[in-house]
């Protein structure tokens, strides 16, 4: 029997479906937390895509394309 | 309070050396897809699942009109094709530059480091020379001390010879003194005789010799005519 992880530790690809709504309420919500996980999720792209010997293009074109389809949602009301 | 005794430094974590960058960034599929989402959906649909998945999400969005197709669709399609194009024939070309540039610092970095590194292993030998020239300090004591040697030595015979130079001249005097003072005790007595001399010369006697020598001269004169 593999040792028990408490839920709020395991990562968000280890969660079950069903847990999904626990997980979510577990997660820290302060303005500190919500802070350290854009700062984490920056990080962890830059490191990947950007910081590296051989940048390619897919670094900035997916934060592009990411940009062009999220405006589109915002403004659909007006298409 | 100041705990002396806690141990510093005990785990292995350091800043430097740094570890290097990783030298391709993460596999992005078409330019905006990434090679994670492919590999996520490749044990339940194989290779072509995921544009599968885009095709019918296309779709999907077409004919739902979720996204309406307008004249910002036919723009966005020139543009698009253009981009690709440019993306296609200058790409290389764009990466080579910035490979050259990305050189171009790290070898003036290293030359740094490497003329640090020169400079640091000069100022050691140069450190090591020093040291070996310290060892020849018992040479220049050992000068200075025969310097020292010489010069007293000679302090010492310049005074001997003043000293000798001024007994001799006390000496001399002293001798000069008592050749004098003969002479002029001889002169004196000289004419002191001949004073006496000539003052014990009476008259009378002087009559008698007068009168004696022509006596005597009339005897030679005889002899000297007989002679004749």
């Amino acid at each position: 029997l593999p040792a028990a992880v408490l839920l709020k530790d395991t990562k968000l690809m280890d969660v079950k479906l069903g847990q999904l709504g626990s997980w979510l309420a577990m997660r820290d919500f302060t303005p500190s937390g919500i802070l350290g996980g854009m700062r984490r999720g920056y990080n962890k792209y830059y490191n990947k895509y950007i910081n590296v010997r051989k940048g390619g293009l897919g670094g900035i074109s997916m934060l592009l394309a990411g940009y062009i389809v999220l405006s589109y949602m915002w403004s659909y009301s007006h298409v | 309070v100041l705990h002396t005794t806690r141990p510093l430094h005990t785990t292995q974590q350091s800043l430097a050396p740094v570890p290097p960058l990783p030298e391709k960034g993460g596999e992005v599929r078409h330019g905006v897809i990434p090679e994670e989402f492919f590999q996520f959906l490749y044990p339940k649909t194989g290779v072509t699942g995921p544009y599968m998945l885009g095709t019918g999400l296309l779709l999907y969005l077409l004919s739902k009109e979720i996204y309406v197709v307008n004249h910002e669709t036919a723009a966005a399609a020139c543009i698009l094709s253009v981009i690709v194009y440019a993306i296609k024939k200058f790409g290389p070309n764009v990466a080579a530059f910035a490979d050259k540039l990305n050189e171009e610092k790290m070898a003036s970095a290293l030359a740094m480091k490497n003329e640090a590194i020169e400079t640091l292993q000069k100022a050691i030998d140069e450190e090591k020379k020093e040291q070996w020239r310290v060892e020849g300090r018992t040479y220049l004591f050992d000068a200075k001390r025969n310097n020292i040697a010489m010069l007293l030595e000679t302090n010492y015979r310049e005074r001997l010879l003043m000293v000798y130079n001024e007994v001799k001249k006390r000496l001399d005097y002293q001798v000069a003194m008592q050749t004098l003072k003969r002479q002029k005790e001889q002169e004196h007595m000289i004419q002191w005789v001949e004073k006496n001399v000539v003052q014990s010369i009476t008259p009378q006697q002087q009559k008698e010799s007068i009168a004696k020598c022509i006596l005597d001269l009339k005897a030679l004169s005889k002899s000297a005519h007989a002679a004749v």
